[in-house]
């Protein structure tokens, strides 16, 4: 008989007690919940600057953020920072001022709880809810896809031999060398992390998602910049680490050769995303006035830079260090900094904690979103009024969450993507959507047909791209490295361009929607001039 | 929001600053540890909030919170209200 070296489970007692803290947090935020459907899927529309500036940060910010961005850096160098966050600082702000502000004051005055609704009604068609709802929920299950194998991935690297008899672990892919030997499979984690959202969520709502997402988002950035302080200080400072990729790899700590021009600009499409994102529309719901979000999209920028500098950096020190992605995975890049150079068990769980808060912020807002649209957009939106009470409305949306969490978490088991690629072609059909939305809200000549030819549009682009260029390569042996571009520039540019033109071309085509209809969907000329700020 | 202001132009000038491929070799290190190009995206970060925090000054659209409040329908408030 031989016996296996146990490694300290410490990490792992931290994790079980901060997700502990999270069903307490769950419990209380259910005794606030006033038991209408209305306070279930948005809060009632009270929520104030803070508590929308946390949730909507955290919900935006995900395993991409923290582990994509620390694994894309490896990769390919400091340049993912203008790639996704700064661009995202600029135009994720300018998204919630055009369309965010403009979009709660639509759902205030005519009731929305969803998108769709709002589509349904400003195009006078029950088709486009058909043809919306299922486009919607498929690119969230990719999303929903990046918090489960993010935790996965993380939670795997920093328990290694802590459980050897019961987790041997897997085969390198080219070598057959053992790796992740006695560390907690990610199919575990998965099936745990979503069972705690999903108890918190079920208690809550989006009240409960919201304060969740509030006290994880402050977690995930203090571990954040801990974090840094400490692997830096392991490095020998930060002049050190600097200096090491200089010495060693000096490429890292530039973009000629590591990122083209071209698919550099191609990239500010991509955070155009967020105005489509259906939980974020949630979210936007809940604000208690449209002065609400003054504060989100002046500090949105600001703590994306004090989430992604860190990674970013932290990413290229892994390459000056020497330090290897365990079988070329460079999602594991942060999780075997923390575990290998900290050697911490304590400070490694609060870390580990921290990372699986920013995967936990999303995921949240995301199965109540799924809820909510499945209750009101399918189930209400074909029943008699009167047919569902509060309760049961509440009920079909928790039963459609699990639904929907049981295939993504299926999906995980498969043979993982790099998160920061899933996440780029995520957000690049969701951002190719926005051409429907910007045009829904400021062009009154948009048509039934000009929306639903864009929609059409953005699939017959995007579907046949994302084979290709995600789960080909994705199943290739090795995975092909870097971006997929097409003639040098991201793909989203052309699903983008493709959703553009069909909307303009076809809604010039088609005769002009009933002014009666499109009346209520703009504030008289009158009182659409933009005012100084008192 | 109808009619142009200048402050837009402020931020189409802040699109075309995020192209910074005049930093696209540099390796050269701020403060010591900072790459450049990190260094410049960093700052842009900061100037992007210093711009939205104007844009509530000048073209904050202060008449759609009436014109929401003015509503018609609102389903979900109305439960609350009974």
């Amino acid at each position: 008989m031989t016996f296996l070296a146990v490694a300290d489970r410490t990490p792992l007692l931290i994790l079980a007690g901060y997700l502990l803290l999270l069903i307490g947090l769950g419990a209380i935020s259910q005794r606030a919940f006033r038991g209408t459907s209305s306070d279930y899927f948005v809060a009632t529309r009270s929520i104030g600057p803070f508590l929308l500036l946390m949730s909507v940060f955290g919900t935006t910010m995900t395993a991409f953020a923290l582990v994509g961005s620390t694994g894309k850096s490896y990769e390919s160098g400091i340049g993912v920072y203008g790639l996704m966050a700064s661009s995202s600082g600029l135009i994720h702000s300018l998204v919630f001022f055009l369309v965010g502000i403009k979009l709660w004051a639509i759902g205030k005055r005519h009731g929305f709880v969803t998108q769709i609704q709002y589509f349904r009604a400003r195009l006078d068609s029950n088709g486009i809810g058909f043809l919306l709802f299922p486009v919607l929920v498929g690119l969230v299950i990719p999303y929903l896809l990046i918090g489960i194998v993010g935790a996965g991935v993380v939670v795997r690297g920093v328990t290694g031999d802590m459980f050897p008899d019961a987790f041997p672990g897997i085969a390198h892919p080219i070598t057959g060398a053992t790796m992740f030997a006695g560390a907690v499979p990610p199919w575990l984690t998965g099936l745990i992390v979503s069972g705690v959202v999903l108890f918190y969520i079920f208690a809550g709502g989006l009240r409960g998602a919201a304060w969740a997402n509030a006290f994880q988002t402050i977690v995930f950035m203090l571990m954040g910049v801990l974090a840094f302080y400490l692997i830096s200080k392991k490095l020998g400072g930060v002049v050190a680490a600097s200096e090491q990729v200089l010495a060693k790899s000096p490429d890292q700590f530039a973009r000629e050769g590591m990122i083209g021009k071209a698919q550099f600009m191609s990239y500010m499409l991509v955070p155009l995303s967020v105005g489509m994102f259906p939980h974020l529309f949630q979210h936007w719901l809940t604000a208690r006035s449209a002065k609400t979000f003054r504060l989100s999209i002046v500090a949105h920028p600001i703590f994306i830079m004090i989430v992604w500098v860190p990674c970013v950096l932290l990413g290229s020190w892994a390459v000056g260090a020497g330090l290897e992605a365990p079988g070329g995975k460079v999602n594991a890049v942060l999780p075997m900094m923390v575990g290998a150079l900290l050697k911490d068990p304590v400070i490694t769980g609060l870390l580990t904690a921290g990372i699986l808060a920013a995967i936990m912020s999303s995921l949240d807002s995301q199965f109540v979103c799924l809820g909510t649209m499945f209750t009101h957009d399918v189930v209400m939106h074909h029943s008699a009024e009167g047919r569902f009470n509060d309760k049961q409305q509440v009920m079909l949306g928790r039963l459609f969450i699990v639904v929907i969490v049981t295939v993504t978490y299926l999906l995980s088991l498969l043979s993982p993507p790099n998160i920061f690629d899933l996440a780029v072609w995520c957000f690049s059909g969701f951002a190719s959507l926005f051409p429907l939305v910007i045009a829904a809200v400021y062009w009154r000549r948009l048509t039934k047909a000009g929306a639903v030819a864009s929609i059409v549009a953005m699939l017959a682009t995007w579907i046949p791209l994302f084979w290709i260029g995600l789960v080909q390569r994705t199943g290739a042996v090795p995975k092909a490295d870097g971006d997929y571009l097409v003639m040098g520039v991201m793909p989203v540019v052309f699903v983008f361009a493709a959703s553009t033109i069909a909307l303009v071309v076809v809604s010039l085509a088609t005769r002009p929607p009933a002014p009666e209809i499109v009346d209520r969907f703009f504030p008289p000329r009158d009182a659409g001039r933009p005012e100084p700020n008192p | 929001m109808r009619g142009t202001s200048p402050f837009w132009l402020l931020v189409v000038a802040l699109a075309v600053l995020h192209q910074d491929f005049w930093l696209w070799d540099d390796r050269s290190l701020v403060l010591g540890f900072i790459p450049s190009g990190l260094a410049y995206h960093a700052g842009f970060s900061l100037i992007a909030a210093c711009v939205w925090a104007l844009a509530l000054k000048v073209v904050w659209p202060s008449h759609l919170e009436a014109w929401a409040a003015e509503g018609d329908a609102d389903v979900t408030d109305d439960e609350e209200k009974r």
